[in-house]
């Protein structure tokens, strides 16, 4: 009777199959609408920095080296892959993939780095006309964000040469 | 040298310890999902301890706060001498959506060495088992830093038409309208 009911459990057991994912051995892409790693085109970025004015984890830096080059810089290390940079994109230049296998050693692999040739006005340099009142709080014309220590900085002008942005809290350790 | 040590000190039996740090709790139901039968991450050797002292890596969640940062310390001081630490979810990584409230201090990396990061939010489980697969040398790294320099389009800056050329300078004479 007991060898009866082990080679019934064996059976079972059989006929249940394999319910484990063979994951790191064979791939298991992500479902169709996962939000992964976004990517940048640089070949579609215009360089209008609205990416980098609604990202909610600032992890979009803009440094303006001169009239005509800017910089945008990805971190990637607090991004929530929450997708606002790639819906404000008036270019589509930002696409959310797939991609989820961005485990690393180092952190800073993450990054993306992107340098734009900005065609400016002829004569003013760079022109551009708010349509409202509400729409000119939200430009920031020159961006000059830290990019050694990776810091998004509000106005060029709250920022002086060898003092932190933003204080980091002493850590007391015993 | 990282990965032969890990192979040779670590084979086949992971012991984790999760440590959450004042995570929402998203990244440890992940975690607690790639131990389920269907991810199943006993077959890497993967054990979830309750005590650091058994532990040999460290899961953390969520960012480096206030309130928990002298816990997580020594938590990590608590664990046996060849010991890793995986940062997982975007609030381990790099400090969260809520980096700058005042009760963050960021990353966990600023109170304890992070050798391995997995960022997400949160990550999928498949996710935590390519970082594990990654420390033990079983899948090779797939990102690298992406750095593209756009082409300097030729345009002029000034009409040239208007430039004259004043012993060995060249100048531009509608300069004063600037």
């Amino acid at each position: 009777m007991s060898l009866l009911s082990k080679v019934k459990e064996a059976w079972v057991g059989l006929r249940a199959g394999r319910v484990t994912l063979a994951y790191p051995a064979a791939p298991a892409p992500a479902p169709e609408r996962f939000r992964g790693r976004p990517i940048f085109d640089a070949a579609k970025c215009i360089g209008c920095a609205g990416c980098a004015n609604n990202c909610p984890a600032r992890e979009i830096l803009v440094y303006d080296v001169c009239q005509e080059i800017r910089i945008l810089k990805y971190l990637g290390r607090r991004c929530t892959y929450c997708g606002r940079c790639a819906d404000v994109c008036p270019e589509n230049a930002i696409t959310m993939s797939r991609e989820f296998e961005t485990a690393t050693p180092r952190i800073g692999d993450l990054q993306q780095r992107i340098e734009l040739f900005m065609s400016t006005c002829q004569r003013c340099g760079r022109c551009f006309d708010p349509p409202s009142k509400l729409d000119e709080l939200k430009l920031r014309g020159y961006r000059f964000d830290d990019l050694e220590n990776e810091r998004w900085i509000f106005r060029s002008s709250a920022y002086l040469e060898g003092q932190p942005v933003v204080d980091d809290v002493p850590l007391e350790m015993d | 040298m990282l990965r032969q040590l890990c192979r040779k000190m670590f084979g086949r039996s992971l012991w984790v310890y999760h440590a959450n740090s004042g995570g929402c709790n998203g990244c440890d139901i992940e975690v607690l999902n790639a131990l389920t039968p269907y991810y199943d991450a006993e077959r890497f050797g993967i054990k979830l301890v309750g005590s650091p002292r058994h532990a040999d890596v460290m899961l953390c969640q969520g960012p480096a706060m206030r309130s928990t940062a002298r816990a997580l310390r020594r938590a990590y001081e608590a664990m046996p001498a060849p010991k890793l630490v995986f940062a997982i979810g975007s609030c381990a990584c790099g400090g969260g959506v809520w980096h700058d409230s005042y009760a963050v201090l960021g990353p966990v990396e600023k109170i304890v060495p992070v050798d391995f990061y997995i960022p997400g939010c949160p990550p999928r489980p498949e996710a935590i088992l390519y970082g594990v697969a990654l420390a033990l040398g079983l899948v090779d790294k797939k990102i690298v830093p992406a750095e593209v320099r756009a082409e300097v389009l030729p345009v002029p800056k000034y009409h040239p038409e208007d430039l004259r050329r004043e012993e060995e300078v060249t100048v531009y004479t509608k300069a004063e309208k600037f």
